[in-house]
């Protein structure tokens, strides 16, 4: 790990930036499908530290494959439940942001 | 081998029951339950003598060895919750069953749901990796959500999409930790994890990072705001349902993280921060249960100050010594197992007030005293519990808290126990003060049937009771802990 940032940890950096950009969206973004859209960037961003991360010549490992694939899978299912949840939002009250705290 | 038959069942069971309620016709989902209870039960207490026979041990499904296949830990506490976890779940199912007779629409899925949930809890109690953890975080909390959202009215819609917001982020902040980690030790195990972990930069962020995400998800104040519209504005077994166990099994993970590396690995003031965020949610969240307007939020704020209560923990257990640590311990597993059936009490008999008033407006209880006298008593008796009265589960957890505050010297500690116990007070009797007063308001009442009546007053003798015999579950929960030395 030490000297010049080898390959592998290009993988890993990105993923930090693409998790902060979409943690940045995240927070900033009133809109909820905007909102969505950065949960699922934030999503991609820890994936590519798990792959990443893993490439640093231990050889193949496979675990972190089968956390991303299992990741994917509950990404997918969270964002059809959030936008299921959205669109009966928006029907019932024409609003893309949700109410601000009382 | 011991629950050869049973350990598995414990989530195949509700996962299949979840799918087979999906395919049932609607007027058949509620009855799944005749069938399932019954299982569930036979399948925790057959996990329970296998623990009391054969001593806490690592269960690995399917034969399969760690990386490839799944480790289950049976100890002291995983046994515990599961127990609970069976306990209540029937309880509110058994409520649900009458109580949703009244909203039609909203049953076709609260049963599939509430079998996920019930897999995704059995799965959090029992995973002995950090990535089923998370796995069994996401299926609870999609359920969970779910739930929020079955009465699809604006508010609850609003409620559900907020608390998926706020789980999405926690569970991605906990992931990211998951991943460094991994990466760092090459290991999912938390006993591999506990061997191998040392105090270096990853290991900090990658805690850190799981501990912002599992505070979000326990809602520890002041990231508690989905917290109140969610619970309170659920329908009525719903809010039991999520304040009793959904709300304590991101805290359960916590509090395995937190012995598995904490002490050795955050810097010192990591667990005082995390007392004093306790400290505050015991006090906000009283002040704000006493100022509000409507029964179910007041119950749901209520939640957010006895979380406060569990992270006293953290200070308490950490650097103090052997004696005060294992009090904390069992302190802190008192009050969550006293809060889980005391809350689940307290929702559900505020429930049934509100049935009978036919409103959610505190001020409308006027004169309910009179009509409604044993809806009144199980609320009582769980705010019994909640104020940390003798001989409660909450005044032995509290009791203990502050043995081990006084034990390891942190006698500030003793300001939150008693304020807070104030508090509850407070909000308890601003209730008790408005039900007995006599007014013009009502001249009778609606009549609950008497099912919902029963359930909420079984969870509140079960808070009391525990209190009364809590050297016996401090014992068991005890089972596989380095606290059971003593």
């Amino acid at each position: 790990m030490s000297g010049a940032i080898s390959g592998y940890l290009v993988f890993a950096w990105s993923g930090v930036l693409l998790f902060g950009l979409g943690l940045f969206g995240f927070i900033a973004h009133r809109h909820i499908v905007r909102r969505l859209l950065a949960f699922n960037i934030m999503g991609s961003g820890v994936f590519l530290v798990l792959v990443g991360l893993a490439q640093d010549g231990r050889g193949v490992d496979p675990v972190p494959h089968a956390m991303v694939i299992t990741g994917i899978v509950v990404a997918v299912a969270s964002t059809a439940l959030a936008l299921v949840v959205f669109r009966r939002w928006y029907r019932a009250s024409g609003r893309t942001d949700l109410p601000e705290d009382t | 081998m011991i629950g050869l038959w049973s350990l598995p069942l414990l989530f195949a069971l509700p996962l299949a029951l979840g799918i087979l309620s999906l395919l049932a016709a609607p007027a058949w989902r509620p009855r799944l339950i005749f069938i399932g209870l019954p299982l569930m039960a036979a399948a925790s207490l057959d996990t329970l003598a296998g623990l009391v026979t054969a001593g806490p041990q690592v269960y690995r499904l399917g034969d399969w060895i760690a990386p490839l296949g799944i480790n289950l830990v049976v100890d002291g506490l995983a046994v515990g919750m599961i127990l609970m976890t069976t306990l209540v779940t029937g309880l509110c199912a058994l409520y649900a069953r009458v109580y949703l007779r009244n909203h039609p629409t909203s049953t076709s899925f609260f049963w599939p749901l509430l079998w996920f949930l019930w897999t995704g809890m059995n799965g959090i109690w029992l995973a002995e990796d950090i990535f089923n953890l998370y796995v069994g975080l996401e299926v609870m909390g999609l359920a969970a959500v779910g739930m929020v959202a079955l009465r699809a009215t604006p508010p609850a819609l609003a409620a559900a999409m907020r608390y998926l917001l706020a789980a999405l982020l926690g569970s991605l902040a906990y992931l990211l930790g998951v991943a460094l980690l991994y990466s760092a030790y090459g290991t999912l195990s938390m006993a591999g994890l506990q061997e191998a972990a040392t105090s270096n930069a990853t290991t900090q962020v990658a805690l850190a990072l799981i501990i912002v995400g599992l505070l979000l998800k326990t809602a520890l104040f002041p990231l508690h705001a989905w917290l109140p519209p969610a619970h309170g504005g659920a329908l009525t077994p719903v809010s039991a349902l999520l304040s009793a166990l959904v709300i304590k099994a991101s805290f359960y993970i916590l509090l395995r993280m937190w012995l598995m590396l904490g002490p050795e690995v955050t810097p010192d003031f990591t667990a005082g921060l995390l007392g004093v965020l306790g400290a505050g949610a015991v006090f906000y969240g009283g002040w704000m249960a006493w100022r509000q307007h409507h029964l179910k939020q007041l119950v749901a704020y209520s939640t957010v100050a006895q979380v406060g209560y569990l992270f006293l923990f953290f200070p308490l257990v950490t650097n103090t010594g052997p004696e005060a640590a294992r009090l904390a311990w069992d302190g802190t597993l008192m009050m969550l197992f006293a809060h889980a059936l005391a809350k689940a009490a307290l929702f559900l008999s505020a429930g049934n007030l509100i049935l009978a008033v036919g409103s959610p407006q505190i001020s409308h209880l006027i004169g309910i005293s009179r009509f409604r006298p044993m809806s009144l008593f199980s609320f009582g008796l769980a705010g019994v519990s909640l104020m940390g009265l003798p001989p409660s589960g909450g005044f032995t957890g509290k009791w203990l808290l502050l043995h081990s505050a006084l034990l390891s010297g942190q006698w500030w500690w003793l300001i939150v126990l008693f304020l807070g116990g104030l508090l509850s007070a407070a909000y308890i009797f601003k209730v008790f003060r408005m039900s007995f007063r006599e007014g013009p308001q009502i001249d009778r009442s609606v009549t609950p049937p008497l099912t919902l009546d029963v359930v909420a007053l079984l969870l509140a003798a079960s808070a009391i009771l525990i209190g009364l015999t809590a050297h016996v579950p401090l014992h068991w929960l005890r089972l596989g802990m380095a606290f059971g030395a003593v």
